[in-house]
């Protein structure tokens, strides 16, 4: 990213302090990604309402902007001018904190994501740990909310959301495993480029062994994003909204900016680590002409379409079958599934050193 | 510098979050700061280059074993007060113990400056840094050099949940359960028939 720093100095006419440089420089390309995710996650809130009016046959939100383009901001600041309600008997700083948490631990996850070769905030080598690592810190904005809020249903909504996400996790690790054998690196960018001459990204090995693979990792991503058939926490013909029952105004709107943000993340993720994130979908020459990112939105775009597609499709999961299909159908396969992947490996010699 | 200050910021949180595990009233509050704890561990180890060892605490122990803290916390109404009576009874002990600790560690940082070239024997160990990604060389000595103490510690912890299940599974009689390969193998003409009834008869 030292592109930025470069039109920077330009700008200036001199070379700030490097110090200097450096912090402003990394601060400028957080806000380069952070902002458009920002406005990602409102646009996709019209997006998914559209998609479930259609699938409803209603017209969905049509009056502020056009197409009711404008619907989220409207929302957004309606939400501004509400009230932040406290429940008496609630822990104050840890009922703020919580939609914080979930807000941030949806926006750190970016850092690693790559919209091109190159174009990434941090190229870390342990980015599929740290992209998993964030996923898992999900829950907590969740379980701090459920507890803070010194209510029953609260309470259970926080309880049946940390069950869920840690019994999730466990198979989508197996999954990153199976992918990251294939690849032979942590790095996601390696990670795309292993996909290059391959048809969608994901042929060959990849879509042979990884597609039953990415199926399951779909299916967890909808459990660890509390999206139906898996939304227990915040199920609302039982507990009332669960997590988020004594929350008002922006604080849960926070909570609402955080769960599409992780949705977005987990789509970029799918994208990424089976099909190829910014490489276009066939390896033919005049396709490269289209710029990475629109192929890696245009391929987000879709999961989130299935995201939405699914939640006014299915109905929601009974506790005990949630759990039952997390460690009794999930964990099993998958883990067969990675001792299956690495014997081929090693069988046919494709393990990357 | 920079470094120096990262490090300084990092290690007085991750002491003074220690603390607070141990003197906090609320021991929801004693967990949180546990995570504090881990985070800033995992900041450190960043700081060290050691990223893979930061991902997995932040991944093993934030993502998976603080959230069995919280949950169990959460779930049992624990009276702290009640349990802190004892802590007069305890003390000799724990301080025995905390001393124990103490020594143990000075005996080891004592052996590592001391010892005769042990400098040398942990760079040449492992392959520099500039070469492989410490992922890589932490795989190329575990699943060689210590693939033995490797299995045994995975067979350990099989034993434990395998003895975990076992202590507290209890069969009880009469309850219902769902079988879902009967249901999903249920077919209609299991469950209904279609039968002609002429009028003024029954079946």
């Amino acid at each position: 990213m030292g592109k930025y720093l470069d039109i920077f100095v330009g700008w200036f006419g001199y070379r700030l302090d490097d110090w200097a440089l450096l912090t402003f420089g990394t601060i400028l390309n957080i806000l380069v990604v952070v902002l458009p995710v920002l406005l990602a996650v409102a646009m996709i809130v019209w997006v998914d309402r559209k998609v479930w009016a259609a699938i409803h046959l209603r017209k969905g939100p049509n009056i502020v902007g056009p197409f009711g383009l404008l619907q989220s901001f409207a929302d957004g600041l309606k939400v501004f001018l509400k009230e932040t309600i406290i429940p008496a008997g609630a822990n104050k700083f840890l009922f703020l904190l919580a939609p914080a948490l979930s807000l941030i631990f949806g926006l750190v996850g970016w850092a690693v994501i790559p919209f091109g070769e190159g174009v990434v905030i941090s190229d870390l080598n342990v980015g599929i740990l740290y992209l998993f690592a964030v996923s898992s810190l999900a829950v907590y904005g969740i379980i701090i909310a459920g507890w803070a809020s010194n209510s029953r249903y609260a309470f259970l909504g926080a309880m049946r959301s940390a069950a869920q996400m840690v019994s999730y996790e466990v198979s989508i690790g197996f999954v990153l495993v199976c992918v990251l054998m294939c690849v032979g690196s942590l790095n996601l960018t390696d990670v795309v480029l292993a996909q290059k001459n391959v048809l969608f990204g994901v042929n060959g090995y990849f879509f042979s062994g990884l597609f039953p693979m990415f199926i399951i990792f779909f299916i967890s991503a909808l459990a660890e994003t509390n999206r139906t058939p898996f939304d227990l926490p915040e199920a609302e013909e039982e507990i009332v909204a669960g997590f988020q029952i004594e929350y008002s105004s922006m604080s849960m709107a926070l909570f609402y900016l955080g769960e599409y943000a992780n949705i977005i993340l987990m789509c970029g993720m799918m994208s990424i680590l089976f099909f190829g994130g910014w490489l276009p979908p066939f390896d033919w020459e005049p396709l490269y002409a289209v710029p990475g990112v629109i192929w890696l939105f245009t391929k987000m775009f879709f999961f989130f379409f299935c995201f939405a597609w699914v939640k006014m499709t299915v109905p929601r999961y009974r506790y005990d079958q949630l759990m039952r299909l997390g460690w009794k159908v999930f964990l099993p396969i998958s883990l067969v599934w990675v001792v299956l992947t690495s014997g081929y490996l090693v069988f046919f010699g494709r393990l990357a050193s | 510098m920079v470094t120096a200050i990262t490090f300084y910021i990092f290690a007085t949180i991750l002491v003074g979050s220690a603390i607070m595990v141990v003197f906090s009233k609320n021991p929801v509050h004693s967990v949180l700061f546990l995570i504090l704890a881990f985070f800033n561990a995992a900041g450190l180890f960043v700081l060290l280059g050691a990223e893979f060892v930061a991902m997995i605490l932040v991944i093993v122990y934030v993502g998976a074993v603080a959230v069995m803290f919280l949950f169990v916390v959460m779930m049992l109404d624990i009276n702290f007060t009640e349990l802190r009576k004892g802590v007069q009874d305890y003390l000799p002990i724990g301080l025995l113990i905390g001393f124990i600790l103490l020594a143990e560690m000075v005996i080891i940082a004592g052996g590592w400056t001391m010892t005769d070239g042990i400098a040398t024997a942990m760079t040449t160990a492992t392959p520099p840094a500039s070469e492989v990604t410490n992922t890589d060389a932490i795989g190329r000595v575990l699943y060689t050099d210590y693939i033995f103490l490797f299995q045994l510690a995975g067979l350990i912890l099989l034993v434990a949940m395998i003895g975990a299940i076992v202590l507290t599974h209890r069969k009880r009689d009469g309850v219902k359960k769902q079988n879902i390969g009967d249901q999903v193998r249920r077919r209609r003409s299991d469950a209904y028939e279609a039968v002609d009834v002429k009028p003024g008869s029954g079946i």
